[in-house]
């Protein structure tokens, strides 16, 4: 029997973006094959997910991913998650998911008017999700967050909706940046996208003080090679 | 035709933008209570939307789809006929 091929795994890169690269290499160290996706294709490659990486898409005008919204490759990005693709946000990738309506809520300035960077405790509150099946029960993670808009925001409704879904996959042990119910991980309702504020690329690797963030993007790249074999 | 959009942050959305320009103003001694801090986006409108009507219908899509995020900001919308 032959190895299995990797899953390949699509890494978007709008102007802007500067984590692309981290993100790229870190799939790649979990296993994946990375291939980065200019924001001006209006069409993905075969692949079994797709990242959207940090960074400051479009200078970040207007507000926050408001105009990486509209690069051709989100027409595509669209219609791969309206497929059950499975999606990952991280930062930027995050508000721009947000604003695009492929995650519920928004993201606003931190309440401290600070931008915050720094190692930050996380809960993982659910392991049956495509984003943390490495995870055990209630496991604490340590993994960085650098951003000045990282305040989540839903409104009472939408937060009693999202807690009854139990599309709240991480949150803040303590809050950074003032986000409603510490919430720093959201999905879709259907749980195949999923937004987080944190780095998990800039944690694979303990000499960088932690490799917690290989929970999350190791469960990603075993639910892309799990896509592989289902679909063989 | 111009138009002028006002964006500005929904009552009970924290804005901490507003909240640094309040106690700036406190500390250069102006008597202020509360500060809230919005964005202003002057627009010219081509030919195709000539119709004031028709303007103010685009002008609420273009706030909708772009301009403001519905969820946390609300709009005004002043046309200069």
């Amino acid at each position: 029997m032959s190895e299995e091929p990797p899953p390949k795994i699509a890494v978007l890169v709008f102007p802007g973006s500067n984590d692309d690269r981290d993100a790229a290499l870190a799939l790649d160290r979990l296993g994946a094959e990375p291939t980065l996706v200019w924001h001006a294709e209006r069409e993905l490659p075969a692949v079994k997910a797709v990242v959207l990486p940090g960074g400051f898409s479009y200078g970040d005008y207007l507000r926050c991913g408001a105009i990486a919204r509209f690069a051709p490759v989100m027409g595509a990005v669209r219609r791969f998650a309206d497929a059950d693709g499975l999606v990952l946000g991280i930062c930027n990738g995050f508000q721009v998911l947000c604003e695009a309506g492929l995650l519920p809520g928004a993201l606003r300035p931190n309440a401290s008017l600070s931008f915050v960077c720094r190692d930050v405790g996380l809960r993982v509150e659910r392991t049956d999700t495509p984003f943390t099946s490495r995870a055990e029960a209630g496991q604490r993670l340590t993994v960085p967050v650098k951003h000045g808009e990282g305040c989540y925001f839903a409104d009472a409704e939408l937060l009693a909706e999202l807690e009854r879904n139990g599309q709240v996959i991480l949150r803040y042990e303590e809050n950074p940046n003032g986000s409603v119910a510490a919430i720093a991980g959201v999905t879709n309702d259907t749980g195949t996208v999923f937004g987080l504020m944190p780095h998990p690329e800039h944690a694979v690797d303990p000499l960088l003080g932690s490799a917690d963030g290989a929970v999350i993007l190791g469960s990603l790249v075993d639910a892309a090679r799990e896509r592989i074999l289902t679909a063989a | 035709m111009k138009a002028t959009i006002l964006v500005r942050p929904k009552p009970g959305i924290l804005d901490p933008q507003g909240e640094a320009v309040q106690s700036s103003l406190r500390q250069l001694g102006f008597d202020v209570d509360n500060a809230r801090v919005g964005r202003l986006i002057d627009l010219e409108l081509g030919n195709g939307a000539a119709d004031p009507e028709h303007a103010r219908a685009e002008l609420g899509r273009m706030c909708e789809q772009l301009l403001a995020n519905p969820l946390i900001e609300s709009f005004e919308i002043a046309l200069d006929e």
